[in-house]
């Protein structure tokens, strides 16, 4: 990033991550206690486990691919 | 609207995320050039994407969903024929002058190509308009959270008065923005801005698939809506035959050629994160990079409108169930404005009498501004609610930095430097660009809030606005393709097509409009049937005398040597050579597949 040698791609793969974790466990919580939020539709799709999942995916590889080398002296 | 503490969470984080962004790069901003041109040293993705991201603001996001709710897929035209051939013609045939010319900004350039007066007509008023957008941008911001009720649970919980609601969302906002930009400058801008392009597709495309799931796919939302809601040409020979009531000379050539090419190849907005590349080679490839997402984006952004408008209108109703012998009446109750408007977008309720306000024909008023927000309340559960909300803010303060980083510059460069201290230190024209940037947050705060006491301030900025810029592309034009085009040529026909747009905003009138600030102020001369027509032909009006009065001043006055103009104008400046790329690595090849996939994309949903 900027000379940094920390591309900007790894921070979007750690943001993506760390957001497709939250909402794939937080979806978990939902489909198994059955307490979805009122009014919302299709909540028996479980959206937030099949997102939450592809996101931390598309941001783990991002992470992989873009992790900051390690300098050798 | 509840939020969880894992909504919560996901915004939280994006902003220490953004702050993050602006605090590590705070180290690298040692030159005026880190600052306000980042280094000229990203590569062209990084461009790419930002370039696409400096337009998403607040207009595209909500505006376009509300385009899609009001006019349908006719509303992709913005895409196929504004954004798409225009992002290639400056990206093949403009970069090399802005990049080659080595100009710090658009106004600068107009001073390289014709003279001190031009620049400092365009410098003021861009200076002007990006400050008063940004403000826009935060008072947009400020009205949908609170029309969202987001911070409505956190400020209950701690006591404050709900009031505050507006004034903490501008200062929040405000805050934010200002520091990101006034420790990392454009680069800053730029990441976020790409970080704001993914959130905007993971908040946004679940959407898409539910709303499309939930009314039968495709199919099913063209069962439910007009079929002239479904078509991009159907019905455009006529104004009377479509959605937008335009027809198709004004559609092509004030949407296609002049508006969207006056955006897209002369705004410094866009232009500046094309400029931070780090050679021409990438500078050329940054809007045809930005064109291949765009390509796809109304299916993002209007598809949500589209789909609010098709789904069914909620209405309040009660279940009874019997459960071991206990009668239960589970009653939704849904608000009048929602039961009164058409699928998810609300009607427009009159806060004093209750009732549904009405246009001049007697129909209720829809609020087509929530078509897309209320898509994001009907679908999406915890989680991935704060995501696409997140999505939402992002878009606006990216809209907000964009904006600022661009006065910041212009500011800088075109008025403090070229007129007020001339021949200071690089250290200080950077600390000038960083209290630039605080006085442009400070402004569009004052924006914002003069908007809540202006009702139509807002309309009013933008017509300003429509004004300023339907001309300005002829002046480009001319002054990139013609040797002849002279300074006084390009000033008299600014000053001129901005006045002819004032008189023609004047003397027509939208059917089922009051004059004022819709037009007609001065007489009624011409109704066309839609804002949107009026628009698009008093862009063509505005360009067409600039672009005479240009040419014709510019017969009567002296040009430039041609020695001057190598590098400026198009037929005195080298080609570039791409002959070390192979053919389908080069600019032209890429422009060309762009071209084929549009044109694909407009026949199949013609």
């Amino acid at each position: 990033m900027h000379g940094s040698g920390i591309p900007i791609w790894f921070f979007i793969g750690v943001l993506l991550t760390v957001y497709g974790v939250m909402i794939f466990g937080y979806g978990i919580v939902e489909a198994v206690t059955g307490n979805y939020p009122p009014l919302v539709q299709l909540t028996n799709l479980h959206t937030p486990i099949w997102w939450g999942g592809i996101l931390g995916l598309i941001g783990l590889f991002y992470i992989v691919k873009f992790r900051p080398k390690s300098s050798s002296k | 609207m509840k939020l969880t503490l894992v909504d919560w969470l996901i915004m939280l984080l994006y902003f220490v995320f953004v702050l993050g962004i602006g605090f590590a790069l705070k180290r690298y901003m040692k030159t005026s050039k880190d600052f306000f041109q980042a280094g000229r040293a990203l590569p062209a993705w990084i461009c790419g994407l930002a370039f696409i991201s400096a337009n998403l603001g607040a207009q595209e996001v909500i505006g376009m969903g509300a385009s899609g709710a009001k006019y349908g897929l006719e509303t992709a035209h913005f895409y196929g024929i504004g954004a798409i051939p225009a992002m290639i013609f400056v990206g093949i045939f403009m970069m090399p002058f802005y990049y080659g010319s080595k100009a710090r900004s658009v106004p600068e350039f107009l001073r390289l190509r014709f003279d001190e007066k031009t620049r400092a007509l365009n410098a003021c008023s861009f200076a002007v308009m990006t400050v008063f957008s940004s403000g826009i941008s935060m008072y947009a911001m400020a009205r949908l959270i609170q029309a969202l009720h987001i911070f409505d649970g956190l400020f209950m919980a701690l006591g404050w008065p709900p009031q505050g609601i507006f004034t903490f969302s501008i200062v929040l906002s405000a805050v934010i923005v200002l520091l990101y930009i006034f420790l990392g400058g454009l680069t800053s801008a730029i990441y976020n801005e790409v970080l704001q392009f993914f959130l905007i597709i993971a908040g946004f495309l679940p959407l898409v698939l539910l709303g499309l799931k939930n009314i039968g796919g495709w199919g099913g939302l063209k069962a439910s809506l007009p079929v002239a809601y479904m078509h991009e040409w159907k019905g455009v020979m006529h104004a009377n035959t479509n959605p937008m009531g335009i027809e198709i000379i004004g559609l092509g050539m004030g949407l296609g050629f002049v508006l969207g090419s006056g955006y897209w190849c002369t705004d410094f907005l866009v232009i500046q994160t094309a400029m931070a590349s780090k050679d021409m080679e990438s500078a050329r490839r940054v809007p045809l990079i930005a064109a291949v997402p765009k390509m796809f984006f109304p299916f993002l952004v209007i598809l949500p409108g589209l789909l609010a408008i098709g789904l069914p209108t909620p209405h309040t109703t009660t279940v009874v169930r019997n459960e071991a012998g206990v009668i239960y009446h589970d009653t939704t109750i849904v608000s009048k404005e929602v039961e009164e408007g058409r699928g998810l977008v609300p009607a427009k309720i009159n806060p004093v009498t209750g009732k549904p306000m009405l246009d001049a024909s007697g129909k209720p008023l829809l609020d087509y501004d929530m078509a897309t927000p209320n898509m994001l309340l009907h679908f999406f559960p915890t989680g991935i609610l704060g995501l696409g909300l997140t999505a939402l803010m992002a878009s606006f303060m990216s809209g907000m930095a964009g904006n600022v980083t661009a006065f910041n510059t212009v500011f800088t460069y075109d008025l403090y430097q070229s007129y007020i201290h001339k021949g200071a230190s690089d250290r200080h024209y950077m600390a000038v660009g960083r209290w630039a940037t605080v006085g442009g947050i400070l402004f569009s705060i004052a924006t914002a809030f003069a908007a809540i006491n202006f009702n139509n301030i807002m309309d009013t900025l933008q017509l300003v606005f429509s004004f300023v810029n339907a001309p300005l592309f002829a002046t480009f034009l001319l002054g990139m393709f013609w040797k002849r085009a002279t300074g006084h040529g390009a000033f008299a026909g600014l000053i001129a097509g901005t006045t002819g747009a004032m008189l023609h905003h004047g003397l027509t009138l939208p059917i089922e409009a009051h004059t004022g600030i819709h037009g007609g102020w001065i007489t009624v001369l011409h109704n066309y049937p839609s804002d949107m027509a009026q628009n698009f032909w008093g862009a063509i009006f505005a360009f067409s005398i600039n672009f005479i009065v240009t040419v014709v001043v510019s017969l009567f006055t002296k040009p430039h040597p041609e020695s001057e103009l190598v590098g400026l104008v198009h037929s005195l400046t080298p080609k570039p050579s791409h002959a070390h790329l192979k053919w389908w690595k080069r600019p032209e090849a890429l422009a060309v597949a762009i071209l084929l996939v549009a044109v694909a994309l407009n026949i199949f949903f013609a």
